[in-house]
């Protein structure tokens, strides 16, 4: 009898129970696309933290920010030899630490010995700026005797020297080219954490655990393709040449690091033996990541611990006002929706129980329980919930579809050049957070995922919408007295 | 056995008090047939609705049996109506989704009576009203005379010891009119139920055994001569 009643009632009052479904479709197809398109921004995030932290890594350590030393210079430095040629080709590279801040090696081990530590590697990331290129002397001539054809070198740079009987320089000038970029030091017997661990090596292969101190490169794919470097290449680093094995793709975005060189290599071309500029350092639990940053911080003094979370925080760009719109304006506008979605459907409940006073009335006069009645009306509206429920359901995976379909790019940057504190984050493998001021940028396409977790949310809603319209005409049908039966026929 | 003691009933609706019955007493011998007859807002429904335990009186009691109806508990009272009580509306008060059979099922739902017997009985009690033909249709389907028929087979299903019929013939055409009261006068006898009517029709109220007159909720009582079967046979007198 209940389900016949039921499907019969349903029928009588179509436009109503359609109304009541649409608009609880509305609200929960909003809750789904908000969700997906959310989750879709966690995942984007993710990637760009990935690739730019290191897939598996939890957290890094690098050393703590200290203001720099009066007098020193921050800036490169570069030599050159003066030699007495008509043309001097010259060519130098400045290697620096990335950040001017390193660690001793020895703190891997002992970050490492820590209590909810898996697994720590260092990196020693340096900044190589390649100076190429060449002066051309000028030539010293006299003003007062330019016929005798005499002829004075003047000093690199040409240039002229004027005054009255004194030698003219002429001509001279230098032609330099400036190229800087990345080289990571690695752990070869670790590749798993650390900055090589978000590429795939797509040509050639990666270290072997033997290549400690072999000079060999793994170089990114951007920057082998500008250089024209292939598997058996080689290329020199501040005199140290090196042989290309393999070519790395980043899983996602561009790489922030150029060429991948073996630790001890790096530190040597870097001048910091026994130094990394990041600790790389992967959790035994993820839900024990902020314990182990508060034992690290404790026990290693001089160290700043930078988690995924606190990197996260930094992202800016579009990505990070889109997961911010989604976050806020998106929640608050599902939240919204549902209300009122929930609102009409409990308003239009109690008045469909309204205009069927007399049928309620008749079946209590008939001796049918409160609790039966109630059960008759809360039953139609949840069915009025799960149609819109799955209706809902199925507009949300739409629009889901759509966005993933539409993939829509969004920027990210990373480590906006605030510098102090924990701004500037990362910048890129062994940058290490706060480390570097240079900020990264990366393009990543927006998709929307549809969990499981989503639709059992969806299915929940669709519960719930229903059941409160339900408790509303419920609770106001099992409160009718059978005398309004005869009554509204008098 | 129905017992009727000092039943008063009193409305409040903001300052205004109305007093529906005034201290009504009326014994009612199972098998009787009482018919209610008075003037619009007399106070007829209202006796009806206390008969029935619909309502409860406002003072006084309403003895069933001996169970006082003004007293005990609202499961309690469900369960007698639903055991006890079957009732007739003036205006039918079918579902109207529900076909014919399925709304005299309405009637035994309370009780839990499983599906198929619960058909059955429907479908029997149909059948007892003329309407062995019309179990699949629909209230809109039928004539006012027919839904009546319907709802007196709603009624009668589940074998009540009363009942009550707040004016049955209010909304029919005067040849309907007889065949429904004929109807009733039949099952009444047949069943040997306690019968309580409410109507406004006099010619009606004249034939019954026992005419109770309602009037500003005060009651009166009438004996008169009883008539036998067929009495409603298209011989009521204007």
């Amino acid at each position: 009898m209940f389900g016949i009643y039921l499907k019969r009632e349903l029928g009588r009052r179509k436009k109503a129970a359609l109304v009541i479904a649409l608009g609880l479709a509305l609200g929960i197809a909003l809750v789904i696309t908000v969700d997906s398109v959310s989750a879709g921004m966690t995942q984007a995030q993710d990637k760009v933290l990935k690739s730019l932290y290191g897939l598996g890594t939890d957290m890094t350590v690098t050393k703590a920010r200290s203001a720099p030393k009066a007098g020193s210079s921050q800036g490169p430095n570069f030599k050159f030899d003066a030699k007495s040629s008509g043309s001097n080709k010259q060519s130098s590279d400045r290697v620096m630490t990335q950040g001017g801040q390193a660690l001793s090696s020895s703190l891997v081990g002992k970050v490492g010995a820590q209590k909810g530590v898996a697994s720590a590697v260092g990196a020693l990331t340096l900044n190589v700026t390649k100076v190429d290129g060449s002066f051309t002397q000028g030539k010293a001539k006299s003003s007062t005797s330019s016929s005798s054809g005499s002829q004075q070198q003047g000093g690199p740079g040409g240039g002229t020297s004027s005054g009255g009987g004194q030698p003219q320089v002429q001509g001279g000038g230098a032609d330099f080219s400036v190229n800087s970029y990345s080289v990571a030091g690695i752990d070869v017997t670790n590749q798993d954490l650390g900055p090589l661990a978000t590429s795939k090596i797509t040509s050639g292969t990666t270290f072997t655990s033997a290549q400690t101190n072999a000079k060999v490169a793994v170089v990114g794919k951007s920057f082998a393709k500008t250089k024209k470097y292939k598997v058996g290449s080689t290329f020199t680093i501040s005199g140290t040449k090196f042989t290309v094995i393999g070519i790395a793709t980043p899983d996602s975005g561009d790489s922030t690091t150029d060429v991948f060189v073996p630790l001890k290599q790096a530190q040597t071309l870097g001048d910091a033996k026994n130094k990394v500029t990041t600790i790389y350092v992967k959790a035994t639990d993820s839900q024990q990541i902020a314990a182990v940053k508060k034992a690290i911080q404790s026990h290693i003094s001089g160290t700043t611990v930078t988690t995924s979370a606190d990197l996260a925080s930094t992202v800016s760009g579009s990505l990070s006002t889109a997961s911010d719109l989604a976050t806020s304006v998106g929640k608050w506008l599902s939240v919204a929706v549902l209300a009122a979605a929930f609102l009409v459907a409990a308003l239009l409940t109690s008045a469909a129980v309204s205009r069927r006073v007399r049928e309620f009335g008749t079946l209590k006069a008939l001796g049918w329980p409160s609790r039966k009645v109630t059960r008759q009306v809360v039953g139609e509206s949840m069915v009025n919930g799960l149609i819109g429920g799955g209706l809902g359901i199925a507009l949300g995976l739409a629009a889901a579809y759509t966005v993933t379909a539409i993939s829509p790019k969004l920027t990210a940057q990373l480590g906006s050049g605030s510098g102090g504190g924990m701004g500037g984050a990362g910048g890129g493998p062994g940058g290490g957070p706060g480390q570097q001021s240079a900020s990264s940028s990366m393009e990543i396409a927006l998709s929307a995922p549809v969990s499981l977790t989503t639709i059992a949310l969806a299915v929940g809603l669709a519960v719930t919408g229903g059941l409160i319209a339900g408790a509303m005409g419920g609770w106001r049908a099992s409160r009718m007295r059978p005398a309004d039966a005869l009554r509204s026929v008098s | 056995m129905y017992r009727l003691t000092g039943v008063t009933k009193r409305y409040t609706r903001g300052k205004e008090t109305v007093e529906a019955l005034r201290g009504v007493d009326l014994t009612i011998a199972d098998g009787d047939q009482l018919v209610i007859q008075g003037p619009t807002g007399g106070g007829k429904s209202t006796l009806l609705q206390m008969i029935g335990g619909l309502d409860r009186p406002t003072e006084g009691s309403v003895e069933l049996d001996g169970v006082d109806l003004a007293r005990i508990g609202e499961t309690r009272l469900t369960r007698v109506r639903a055991e006890n009580i079957g009732i007739i509306f003036q205006s039918f008060n079918l579902i109207p989704t529900l076909t014919a059979q399925e709304n005299v099922e309405t009637a035994l739902v309370p009780l839990g009576v499983k599906p198929a017997e619960r058909r059955e009985r429907a479908a029997e009690a149909l059948r007892s009203v003329g309407l062995g033909e019309r179990l699949g249709h629909a209230p809109s389907e039928m004539s006012g005379g027919q839904q009546q028929r319907v709802a007196i087979a709603r009624a009668l299903v589940k074998k009540p010891k009363v009942l009550l019929a707040d004016e049955p013939t209010g909304n029919l055409d005067e040849g309907t009119r007889d065949d429904i009261m004929a109807l009733l006068e039949g099952l009444w006898r047949e069943h040997g139920l306690t019968f309580v009517m409410v109507t406004h029709d006099s010619s009606i109220a004249r034939r019954a055994p026992r005419l109770a007159t309602i009037a500003a909720g005060r009651l009166t009582l009438t004996e008169q001569q009883p008539y036998g079967v067929g009495a409603y046979d298209g011989q009521i007198a204007h």
